[in-house]
């Protein structure tokens, strides 16, 4: 198997499944309770709480554990326009960020809230000038992600934070896929919030973090238990939580050097795919790129079919294309970056990650202009194309 | 998501290809959409001798313009109107929801191939006329 899509998701590394295991079974205590096993739970918990703000530079107290990417995102967003309803209800989002940070604004505005989409270049990146015009005296929070999930295009956020704060406005980056690809320093950048999920990070599904600088007035967004210090109820995942903070610990130390090998291999594809297939377009940005990910549209032939010939021959990449969805639209990450909707339908994205070799790039390189000539032989363009030469 | 019929089709398409002196060809979809379809054939004393397809479009467009191809060959003009797109789907073991359009798709290009096999045929006889 080759496995080329961990920006969907990665494996669990077995260093954390080694220290996940025993709060599943020993020490399966409730961090809540008073006694030994449940103190223990709470001492875990603890720990990886220092961890996973380690891993972005932030305090322990500043973490929230929650149930994932988007719900960090959600809390993220509605926790702070729930918090400062009575000074404004606009919100400003770029228009490439995840599904989890759109549709939470799109539910804002179906309640009365206003929101902006910011516009991106070619290449994927939010214009600091464009934010600046955007802000209004109501707006009380700007969402922009660190790296693109599609693309892997980074923005300039501490630059796009510095304008927000300018004005007075909270600034939230939804960092799921940056995490463990790009040293973040939520100091350095200056933001206000931040979202991370650990499966992303060769950590388990089920558990992700809310970084929340100290001071930020925000609501929960689930009511109960004191857990979280009041601001997520709910017993905690201790397991996943413990898990999310070994991932996190590994992502640290080994980021530096793995990511280079990554980009690496990274750009041995892309070359090779330039190199051995005629009619490909790179999207995303040349150099602020996530080191792991190449988004590459295949003129003339559709992006499922593709993945769903790679997939028969065992290599796993998923498109761009939102095709298999309900919505049969084309991604609007590469519609947003101005491809046209049939460009942006024959789109791959590759993301590797820390257990691919050389030799997954060089079998994918040797698998993938097979299909594609295979399927654009099929297509009525691509004959058209040849015709016109 | 996908039967193994579709992906059987998928991986094996039938009839790909361009029938260069085809009696009638029918274009339909749009590739802005994800998926264009174009059918060819050829017909001798009423009855579709050859079909073939050129197609755009994800697994399901491709399971579809193939499967329908295999059903129309060696009928009339008359049994080709007939096919349906739910027809189509059933041939394939089913679609899902959200692909079921693929297989209205290649109804469409059947019979938008037939379409454009009667318009030249009126123009022959008006023109031999």
């Amino acid at each position: 198997m080759v496995y080329l899509d961990n920006n969907a998701t990665t494996p669990v590394d077995r260093r954390v499944y080694e220290a996940m295991s025993p709060y599943l079974f020993e020490k399966f205590g409730n961090p809540s309770t008073l006694y030994s096993i449940g103190a223990e739970a709470r001492a875990a918990v603890e720990e990886a709480r220092k961890r996973v703000a380690d891993l972005v530079g932030a305090r322990p107290d500043e973490i929230v554990f929650t149930g994932c990417g988007s719900e960090s995102d959600n809390m993220a967003l509605k926790g702070v326009a729930f918090a400062h309803m009575e000074r404004g209800k606009h919100i400003i989002v770029s228009s490439i960020e995840h599904h989890a940070v759109l549709n939470t604004a799109a539910y804002l505005e179906k309640i009365g809230f206003e929101v902006t989409y910011l516009p991106v270049d070619r290449h994927g990146l939010v214009d600091p000038d464009d934010l600046r015009r955007a802000i209004r005296s109501d707006t009380v929070l700007v969402s922009i992600m660190l790296a693109n999930n599609e693309i892997g295009t980074i923005q300039p956020v501490k630059e796009l934070c510095s304008v927000s704060h300018e004005k007075g406005v909270l600034f939230h980056t939804d960092a799921v896929q940056a995490a463990g690809k790009l040293r973040i320093d939520v100091e350095e950048l200056g933001v206000d919030l931040l979202s991370l999920s650990a499966h992303k990070i060769y950590g388990p599904k089920g558990v992700g973090a809310l970084y929340i600088r100290k001071g930020t007035k925000i609501h929960p967004l689930i009511h109960g238990g004191h857990q979280e210090r009041g601001r997520r109820a709910g017993t905690e995942n201790v397991a996943g939580i413990v898990g999310f903070g070994k991932a996190a610990e590994i992502a640290l130390q080994e980021m530096e050097e793995e990511v280079v090998r990554i980009a690496e291999l990274r750009d041995r594809l892309e070359m090779g795919i330039l190199e051995c297939i005629e009619d490909v377009i790179v999207n995303g940005h040349p150099e602020k790129r996530l080191p792991n990910t190449t988004n590459i549209s295949f003129c003339y032939i559709e992006g499922e079919a593709i993945i769903l010939k790679l997939a028969s021959r065992g290599i796993y990449a998923s498109t761009g294309s939102a095709c298999s969805s309900d919505t049969l639209e084309p991604s609007h990450v590469l519609m947003a970056i101005g491809l046209s909707p049939e460009v942006g339908h024959g789109s791959v994205r590759f993301s590797l990650g820390k257990f691919n070799t050389a030799d997954d790039v060089d079998r994918t390189l040797e698998v993938l202009p097979e299909v594609v000539s295979n399927l654009r032989e099929m297509s009525p363009f691509w004959r058209r194309k040849n015709v016109q030469r | 998501m996908y039967s193994d019929k579709v992906i059987e089709h998928f991986m094996h398409p039938r009839n790909v290809g361009k029938i260069e002196d085809a009696d009638g060809v029918g274009k339909v979809g749009n590739p802005v959409c994800g998926d264009e379809m174009w059918i060819y054939i050829k017909v001798k004393d009423g009855k579709i001798v050859d079909c073939r397809f050129e197609t755009f479009g994800c697994a399901a467009a491709i399971a579809s313009s193939s499967v329908t191809t295999e059903m129309i060959k060696g009928k009339t003009i008359e049994e080709a109107l007939k096919i349906t797109n739910k027809a189509v789907a059933e041939a394939l073991g089913g679609l899902p929801p959200q692909k079921m359009h693929c297989s209205l798709l290649a109804e469409q290009g059947i019979k938008a191939a037939i379409e454009d096999y009667m318009r030249r045929r009126k123009k022959g006889e008006e023109k031999g006329a």
